[in-house]
């Protein structure tokens, strides 16, 4: 086979005899359109980034956080990409893709509903009919994206098994591809699942890192000495490295979810984490060898985080080797300090993060106050990898529910929302 | 010995059930309900958290079996357990075949399989390209290794699943997942025809629900069909609606005997009459 998705012991196409002729069909589309510009389908892909998109996004001095911490930190602010999240980039090359490509309908899965909202919006721009799977627990904790989703004209189908999260709606998603493969693209909204959608994925992604790397060096003539990123699947956080990784004195710190405990429940078959890097094993789930969190078995766990979007029991087979290679560093934080994280971002600087971007920021916090060695550096260039709005009925909740020290007042959010009703 | 001599004198009825669905006890019952029925061969579900290949029903009785406690270890102590005579195939996901200790990689799994008397493997999840070391570790134990044929499978490919195949071929009679379907897809005599001269027995599977199904599908040329969901539905009626195992297990050995008898009558016409 093909050497595209193989990522030393990780990658592979692990699919149903039915998908792999489109998998194929794919590869052959994704080396001519993406990889040699084929009708010129990444000048068009771009042109679209920049009018629709927005981008380039700037490269931010975070003046409050530098000063708090005594470093340097400089903000890469995905969350200005239209939709609020790095997520556009892959969501419009893929529906870009599948237009060239002759299909007529776009799946796609979603945690957070970052991606289900940037695919359903790409899918509007560019006239296709659009259905998107999410697990009815994200359903609930993400009701906005819902909205946004259904807005931009994308039908949302419920997944109900399991506990009706990302790994859940991955899984549907491919069925409903199996029953519809010949007229049908799957959107997948990570640098997971068979070769070659981590690569592809990734390319598509890589666009942040590129602008980053240029505009750090426009400002401070240098590189800096680490760039950091949360970690769920991992598409933001390989966007943001790809560009870095052939520059040996830039550290490249992915942050996962440290959930509520690091500890697994192997008689419940429960990982209160999403802690793949870190504490997983290799192993085979929606159709790629990576990195899983998994019983002694093989049967795959529950995942957990307070951030849907984090909240997976894989991670992209690229990422898990850059691990096993030293070049990537696997961190954690839990979800307490994800949350006061997400209140010293909103406060500092003005900037309401994501919970799952609030990870890296948490990461920063704990590095930089001594929980643990610093291994950052002075100048840090951290991935905003997209904006809260989704979150706030969860961190208004967790907030109080938790205790987060560094969170305002939250009874007053409480009263206003049920006054409210439903709406927030 | 391959599962291949299950196919010789007649069209060979291959039903499917989840081991441990509902309780190890009683799909020991239907186990041995299938056999009585008229099974030749059993396909076995080896229940994985992830079944992607997977419709509604069988996603449900795969849910049923891992909360009663099915795991790899009891599964290989259900297979011991049985006392039929009737070939069994495992069938599951890859990675349960893949964890399997104490050796990395398949070995281990396709050792243990063939200790406690499976006969052949099928994995919806491993495509020809990726299976080369099950296909040594298979070689090495004497098991077969079913693949899947689909409507959507090309030329090309069907000459890698060909040289990697044995036991019998699994023809996927449409796309999609698992599940009985009420209509038929036509996609079964292209694709039959389309492997016409390969030796391996062919047999057809997804959405096969009833005795006329099954002689319709053996008019179109196969070797034997394969029928998971409508059998497992009737463990799920058992389950749900609280009927005696024994009540079950005449059922299902009743819905197997009515499969056999389509599948036979389907080799008795001649095929000009269709």
């Amino acid at each position: 086979m093909s050497s595209i998705g193989e990522f030393g012991d990780y990658g592979g196409q692990y699919v149903p005899e039915a998908l792999m002729p489109a998998i194929e069909e794919l590869t052959d589309a994704y080396e001519r359109y993406v990889l040699h510009n084929e009708d010129g389908f990444m000048d068009e892909f771009r042109e679209r980034l920049k009018d629709f998109g927005g981008r380039p996004t700037p490269l931010q001095y975070a003046d409050q956080l530098s000063e708090r911490y005594d470093k340097d930190v400089y903000l890469k602010r995905e969350d200005l990409l239209h939709g609020g999240a790095h997520k556009l980039n892959n969501a419009l090359g893929q529906v870009l893709l599948a237009k060239y490509m002759g299909k007529e309908r776009i799946i796609a899965e979603t945690g957070a509903g970052q991606h289900g909202t940037a695919t359903a919006m790409a899918a509007a721009h560019l006239d296709m009919p659009c259905e998107i799977y999410m697990g009815e627990t994200d359903i609930a904790r993400q009701r906005p994206n819902v909205f946004r989703m259904r807005l931009n004209g994308a039908e949302v189908n419920p997944v109900t098994t399991g506990r009706g999260t990302l790994k859940e709606a991955i899984s549907e998603t491919m069925r409903d591809w199996a029953a519809t493969v010949e007229r049908t693209h799957y959107v997948i909204g990570s640098i997971v699942g068979p070769a070659p959608f981590p690569s592809m994925v990734r390319d598509f992604h890589a666009v942040i890192s590129e602008e980053a790397r240029k505009q750090i060096l426009d400002t401070t003539g240098d590189l800096p000495d680490s760039v950091m990123a949360c970690a769920g699947g991992g598409s933001n956080t390989m966007g943001m490295f790809a560009e870095f990784i052939d520059d040996p004195e830039v550290d490249l710190v992915a942050v996962e979810a440290g959930g509520s405990s690091l500890q697994v429940d192997e008689e419940e078959g429960v990982a209160p984490n999403s802690a793949t890097l870190s504490t997983g094993e290799e192993g085979v789930l929606h159709g790629a060898r990576t990195k899983l969190l998994q019983d002694s078995d093989g049967q795959i766990m529950e995942s957990h985080s307070v951030s849907a979007g984090l909240d997976y029991a894989g991670v992209g087979p690229e990422l898990a080797h850059l691990v096993d290679e030293d070049r990537v560093i696997p961190a954690n934080v839990d979800d307490d300090a994800a949350l006061e994280a997400f209140h010293r971002l909103s406060q500092d600087e003005g900037i309401i993060p994501a919970l799952e971007t609030a990870h890296a920021f948490g990461y920063l916090h704990a590095a930089a106050v001594g929980d643990h060695e610093d291994n950052l550096g002075d100048v840090v260039v951290i991935n905003v990898s997209g904006r809260g709005d989704k979150d706030l009925e969860t961190v208004v909740e967790e907030t109080t529910a938790r205790d987060i020290d560094a969170g305002p007042e939250m009874d007053l959010f409480r009263q206003v929302g049920r006054s409210g009703g439903d709406s927030m | 010995m391959s599962l291949d001599r299950n196919f010789t004198d007649e069209p060979a009825f291959v039903p499917y059930l989840v081991a441990g669905d509902p309780t190890y006890e009683e799909s020991l019952e239907y186990v041995e309900a299938l056999a009585r029925g008229g099974a030749d061969i059993v396909e076995l579900g080896l229940p994985f958290s992830e079944p992607i290949a997977e419709g509604s029903t069988i996603q449900q009785a795969i849910v049923r079996a891992l909360d009663g406690g099915m795991t790899p270890n009891r599964y290989f102590e259900f297979v011991e357990d049985l006392t039929v005579e009737v070939p069994l195939v495992c069938m599951t996901y890859y990675n349960l075949v893949y964890q399997y200790g104490p050796s990395d990689g398949p070995a281990s799994f396709v050792e243990r399989a063939a200790q406690a008397g499976i006969e052949g493997l099928v994995i919806p999840d491993l495509p020809a390209e990726e299976a080369d070391q099950l296909r040594e570790a298979c070689d090495e134990h004497g098991l077969d290794l079913v693949f899947i044929v689909a409507p959507t499978t090309t030329d090309e490919r069907l000459e890698r699943i060909r040289e990697q195949v044995s036991g019998y071929v699994y023809v996927q009679a449409r796309l999609g997942t698992t599940g009985a379907r009420e209509d038929l897809s036509d996609h079964t005599a292209e694709t039959l025809e389309r492997i016409g001269e390969w030796t391996v027995p062919k047999a057809v599977g997804f959405g096969i629900k009833t005795g006329e199904h099954a002689q319709r599908i053996v008019d179109a040329g196969a070797d034997g069909i394969i029928v998971g969901s409508a059998l497992v539905n009737l463990v799920a009626e058992g389950d749900d609606e609280d009927i005696s195992t024994a009540e079950t297990a005449t059922r299902i050995e009743n819905t197997a005997s009515e499969l056999k008898a389509g599948a036979l009558a389907g080799r008795e016409q001649p095929p000009e009459q269709q």
